[in-house]
């Protein structure tokens, strides 16, 4: 089968490479209608996440019909068109039954890398580098999920392919931002990145009862989306003081939730950013956190800050004094998507989750390089490529 | 000749004393709920999913803790707040200190290795009654591929067990 294999640093090619087989009794091969593009697999591609091996298959959310299943497969079916959350979970050790089920303990089979990074490993992703796991990712003709009971998902016939596609990753990991930062009635709630998480960031928030929710970013297109769809604010930081004009916008007092959808290669304006750029490519440390700092500085006293863009390893210049003397609750995660994709499969089925605006262009999978580059640099308007092998 | 014999009975005598007190101290540790001393000596535990009198009666434990090369002491221990159970285990021999080193563990010759795979082995096999398989890897490797896939094959007898 072809599938997008990642070469080296910025170096992708299509390939063939052979076609995954059943390997456990309760794996399925699902054949991949539309797979796509996301913020997180920059940091692959640009050499900042370890443990890639070249011939790595990319590619984590994705769609897809069953065309296989194992012997211990009991709640999907041939012919099953289904969405697969890009985690892959057991679905029955303690942190996938206590709702966690990215922190799963049984999925990732190279345990040491990530334990090494982190202390303890997570749950295995598709593609996603060997310190997940090393599975092939979903840039695929086909690809294997195990535990297919748990991490695949049937999609009501009403559901476009498109709008489906994002329940994968983009709208479980925006909706766990939301939801996990607490978001309530009346709450005013910030989102650093409007790529396509923090757009579902902000539109959980605003199904939450967010009375206003403030998108920032630098492209204007990105932002105007997000205000044509979610109706929330926006602001573009190359214009303006974000710290200033939120505390203006919320009569001084702060956003009562932020959220940090922009992760370890953050841009930004000023001396921050050129610091933070030196010390990444020096690997001084292994992630630009200017958007973190801005949203731990922003934050109203006792508010909550989650962190929903990818990071590795290590940050400078954290201010844990902001985050200590005023009290805040700072958390984190990967997506817990079984946790959320079923109610977001059924909002979306009711025309109360739009995602379908996500998939900018779309395109075989031979020109997944070509998507890789425009969605890099936001050409054309990219928020998402979309492939369709 | 009386002075040689003087001396290897003296240094047989320091070896047995040795040999005693180590295990004098395995028993204690055994015991105590104190912090080890020596690496070596550590208990590798793995919390399971499920209440000690079922993982005490799964006939797949034993088989996986019975692999060949693993001579197992083996602890089972009901989990704080409805955890599961705590299953600890240690070999029954102490491995040698030049097995426990870097090198060591970078070839893949640390004798915790496959004990920390076992256990990862058994909570998985009793959890979700399978131990998930990676596809093989096909076709030709860069220098770096080489260093990431050696690291992978360490990867599940590495971490914090």
């Amino acid at each position: 089968m072809r599938a997008l294999c990642w070469r080296g640093v910025n170096d992708l090619s299509v390939e063939d490479v052979p076609d995954p087989v059943i390997l456990n009794d309760q794996d399925a091969i699902v054949k991949v209608a539309a797979t796509t593009t996301c913020g997180s697999d920059l940091h692959l591609i640009d050499g900042y996440v370890p443990a890639m091996e070249s011939g790595d298959v990319l590619g984590h959310e994705f769609l897809g019909e069953v065309v296989e299943t194992g012997p211990g497969v009991d709640r999907l079916k041939k012919g099953d068109r289904v969405v697969v959350c890009s985690f892959i979970s057991c679905g029955r050790c303690w942190y996938c039954e206590h709702d966690l089920w990215s922190l799963c303990d049984n999925s990732n089979p190279k345990p040491g890398i990530a334990a090494a990074l982190w202390g303890y490993e997570t749950g295995a992703v598709y593609g996603y580098s060997h310190a997940m796991g090393g599975f092939r990712g979903s840039h695929a003709e086909y690809v294997r999920v195990p535990f297919a009971d748990y991490g695949a998902f049937r999609v009501p016939d009403g559901v476009d392919d498109e709008t489906a596609l994002f329940a994968s990753d983009a709208a479980p990991t925006g909706w766990m931002g939301a939801d996990l930062g607490g978001v309530g009635e009346g709450d005013v709630v910030a989102v650093w990145g409007c790529g396509a998480v923090g757009q579902m960031a902000a539109q959980a928030a605003t199904l939450l009862g967010a009375e206003r929710v403030i998108v920032i970013d630098r492209f204007r297109e990105r932002l105007d989306m997000a205000e044509r769809h979610i109706g929330a604010e926006t602001l573009d930081y190359t214009a303006t003081d974000v710290g200033a004009e939120l505390r203006e916008r919320t009569g001084g007092r702060g956003p009562d939730v932020c959220i940090e959808a922009v992760g370890m290669e953050a841009h930004g304006t000023g001396p921050q950013h050129l610091y933070d750029s030196a010390k990444q490519r020096l690997r001084l440390e292994t992630g630009r956190p200017q958007a973190l700092r801005e949203a731990i500085q922003a934050c109203r006293k006792g508010g909550s800050v989650f962190l929903l863009g990818v990071f590795v390893g290590w940050v400078d210049k954290f201010p844990v004094g902001a985050l200590m003397n005023k009290g805040l609750t700072v958390r984190g995660a990967q997506q817990h998507g079984q946790r959320y994709i079923p109610k977001l499969l059924d909002l979306m089925a009711e025309g109360r989750l739009e995602t379908r605006q996500f998939a900018t262009h779309a395109m075989g999978l031979d020109a997944a390089p070509r998507g890789y580059n425009m969605f890099k640099h936001k050409r054309d308007g990219c928020v998402r490529a979309v492939f369709h092998p | 000749m009386r002075r040689l014999i003087k001396s290897l009975a003296i240094s047989a005598g320091i070896a047995v004393g040795r040999r005693l007190w180590r295990r004098y101290r395995r028993k204690r540790g055994a015991k105590s709920t104190g912090p080890s001393t020596d690496d070596r000596d550590r208990w590798l535990a793995v919390s399971i999913n499920a209440p000690p009198e079922q993982v005490e009666a799964e006939p797949r434990l034993r088989e996986v803790l019975a692999r060949p090369g693993l001579r197992l002491q083996m602890r089972i221990t009901p989990a704080p707040g409805g955890r599961g159970t705590e299953l600890a285990v240690r070999l029954k021999e102490q491995p040698l200190p030049y097995d426990v080193n870097l090198l060591s563990r970078l070839a893949g010759r640390d004798p915790r290795q496959p004990v920390r795979r076992a256990l990862r082995d058994a909570k998985s096999l009793l959890e979700t009654g399978e131990v998930i398989e990676l596809e093989p890897r096909e076709g030709p490797r860069t220098l770096g591929g080489r260093i990431v896939e050696a690291a992978g094959a360490r990867a599940a007898g590495e971490g914090r067990l």
